[in-house]
């Protein structure tokens, strides 16, 4: 299934004033899929984002660690239209301007986001859930008076499949394991036929297999979609990550490797130092 | 396929729409074809009261639309219903022409009174039924439009909606007090005479509201079970229970709660609507904060979140005021207070959630084979 052509389809109806250029195919013709420049962020005077730039490649799995209050979670604020930043720009693709987006269309562009507590609809069942994510007309009016169609419905078992949830399809969400929830919020966010994938501590208070699978869940993601984890768990970095981002108070320290980066002496400093 | 999708797994619902299409066969033969010596017989006293139940029961339901699925307390929705109950009083007035009591053709009896002209622009056209019937949906629905419109797109939500919506019924029954505004001040609208050329009074006519009401809820449940069982209700559950999530999911969430409140008062005012004719009067009482607060107490007695038990609460905790008015009038409020806290404490699910817990410890003894056997066909499927 092409996110492409799927926003095409709503590009030109859903939000035919204020909605951006999602009818052309994304131009990430100069590599990047997502840019992130001097971005600022300040509550009450702390700045949580101080310069910030970051490029993410098409089909890259980028690993983003860094301390408590790094800026971590109001970077992904930003890229997702939750948080307005004081200065900078965030461009998905070469054209699409996402500080003018509001979150729902962010979404429907193609930016999914997991949250670090696992969020998903507990009163609903599985696969109600992933039918609720699904790409497509989200207006009201759509929903109330039309179904999903056989292409959305195939979408489902196959995401289903991948997440290894199939068994709980009538389930209700709410009485899913830990992990389970995770990766449904992770289907969740496949059915929105995603090209950027923001990941929040997918592992927290995962048990060893279960981290595990979700290692493996997301490498295998990577390159269908650009993946972005945000993750504590240095283990689990290394175990996934080829480039990795390291934040501190708000801007980039340091960028590369798992190797390079560990022997960085600012980073060093940062996580062991004082 | 449509029906199917209603009505199963909707048990209550079924029941419910039962008693109600039966009652509506019922009252009116044993009304108007069963002699007044017969102890069968429903007097036409008993028939307003229904009718005036089945009004507040449409009210409970568009209510729990908005709070038991989509989470949005409203403590104005009284408003909404007032609004409707004013615009069919209006229709009403201009039916009496020249019986009243200054025998004035055009003006009614309030406006000479306080030495008007002429009709005020935003009384004309209400002499016509159609024109009324369209602006009883639409002046609670462009209300509830530009004020969600405001709430929702600021994102004001929980406790402050519902203090907001409080504010708002508040000031209007404020405005609706003062004699210039043209609705009649305190005394509100009354001594109607006829509708669609009916007279106000007669059984037939009383028949007639009632069976409308009756209709009109039954229509209004199978539509709110419509929407709830659509992908947009289960899209309104989700912003209920994680709003961000359901924002982040691509959902524009608020013009999912926009529509469902705009929907949710139009209902309102169809209710305050058929209300009207039956008890004779609309004043700016109807505005007060306290029934809207009453209306929550129905929906929480009857059980939120489950469209039937709004209406089992609104006829049970009516049914019970009327009972104990008639003791001791003034003292309504102290067991309305305790009802709701009872209630809250006790019975969270409401009256509906007590039944079906009580069905659940009947069928106790079984229950432990019921759940391996529930066990059993989840892992064969």
């Amino acid at each position: 299934m092409n996110p492409i052509k799927h926003a095409r389809n709503w590009g030109s109806r859903a939000l035919p004033k204020k909605d951006p250029n999602f009818g052309h195919p994304l131009d990430t013709s100069h590599g990047p899929i997502l840019y992130v420049e001097d971005v600022s962020v300040s509550f009450d005077g702390f700045k949580a984002l101080n310069n910030l730039n970051l490029y993410i490649d098409e089909g890259e799995l980028r690993c983003i660690i860094g301390p408590n209050g790094a800026g971590k979670t109001t970077m992904m604020d930003v890229i997702t239209g939750k948080t307005k930043p004081d200065a900078g720009s965030v461009y998905f693709g070469q054209q699409i301007n996402l500080l003018e987006l509001s979150e729902h269309q962010i979404a429907r562009g193609g930016i999914g986001r997991k949250f670090q507590k696992p969020t998903v609809y507990e009163a609903l069942s599985v696969y109600e859930n992933l039918e609720l994510a699904t790409a497509g007309d989200k207006r009201f009016w759509s929903t109330l008076t039309r179904g999903l169609n056989g292409e959305q419905k195939d979408r489902i078992s196959e995401v289903m499949e991948t997440i290894g949830l199939t068994d709980s399809v009538r389930n209700d969400a709410g009485n899913l394991s830990h992990g389970q929830k995770q990766w449904l919020e992770i289907g969740m966010l496949l059915m929105q036929s995603p090209r950027v994938l923001l990941v929040d501590e997918p592992v927290a208070g995962m048990t060893g297999e279960e981290t595990e699978r979700t290692a493996e869940l997301l490498t295998s993601l990577a390159g269908k979609h650009s993946v972005i984890v945000v993750e504590h768990d240095m283990a689990f970095v290394r175990s996934i990550a080829r480039e990795v981002t390291v934040l501190h108070q708000g801007s980039v320290l340091a960028e590369g490797t798992m190797d390079k980066v560990q022997n960085d002496p600012k980073v060093i400093e940062v996580y062991l130092g004082e | 396929m449509l029906t199917q999708r209603l009505l199963t797994s909707d048990k209550g619902g079924m029941i419910v729409l039962a008693i109600l299409a039966l009652t509506c066969i019922l009252v009116p033969i044993l009304n108007l074809a069963v002699p007044e010596s017969s102890p069968f017989h429903v007097s036409t006293f008993t028939v307003t009261l229904l009718g005036k139940f089945l009004c507040y029961a449409l009210l409970a339901l568009a209510l729990d639309l908005i709070w038991g699925y989509a989470g949005i307390l409203s403590l104005g929705h009284g408003a909404f219903f007032a609004l409707g109950g004013y615009a069919m009083g209006m229709y009403l007035m201009r039916q009496i022409g020249d019986r009243g009591k200054y025998g004035d053709p055009l003006l009614p009896d309030f406006m000479v009174f306080l030495n008007w002209k002429d009709l005020p622009w935003y009384w004309q056209g209400f002499d016509m039924f159609w024109f009324t019937a369209i602006m009883i949906v639409l002046i609670p629905g462009i209300l509830a439009w530009v004020f969600g419109w405001l709430a929702f797109r600021s994102r004001v939500t929980g406790v402050y909606f519902a203090i907001i919506t409080q504010a708002l019924t508040y000031a209007l029954m404020l405005a609706f007090f003062r004699n210039e505004m043209g609705f009649g001040g305190n005394n509100g609208l009354t001594d109607f005479k006829d509708i669609l050329g009916f007279s106000i009074t007669a059984d037939s006519t009383r028949i007639g509201l009632f069976l409308a009401s009756g209709i009109a809820l039954m229509l209004a449940y199978l539509a709110c079970r419509y929407i709830v069982t659509s992908r947009a209700g289960r899209v309104i559950v989700s912003i209920r229970d994680a709003e961000t999530r359901t924002r982040f999911s691509g959902y524009k969430v608020e013009s999912y709660k926009l529509w469902l409140f705009v929907f949710s008062a139009v209902l309102a005012g169809i209710a305050g609507a058929l209300y009207v004719p039956q008890v004779g009067i609309i004043n700016p009482g109807e505005f007060s904060p306290l029934n809207s607060i009453e209306l929550v107490v129905w929906v929480a007695t009857g059980g939120r979140g489950t469209l039937y038990g709004a209406i089992v609460g609104a006829f049970s905790v009516n049914y019970g005021k009327t009972v104990f008015t008639s003791f001791y009038p003034e003292a309504w409020l102290f067991p309305l207070g305790l009802l709701f806290v009872l209630v809250t404490l006790v019975l969270p699910q409401g009256l509906v959630g007590l039944l079906g817990k009580i069905k659940k410890n009947r069928a106790g003894d079984n229950s432990d084979k019921q759940t391996t056997d529930k066990a059993d066909t989840k892992e064969g499927a």
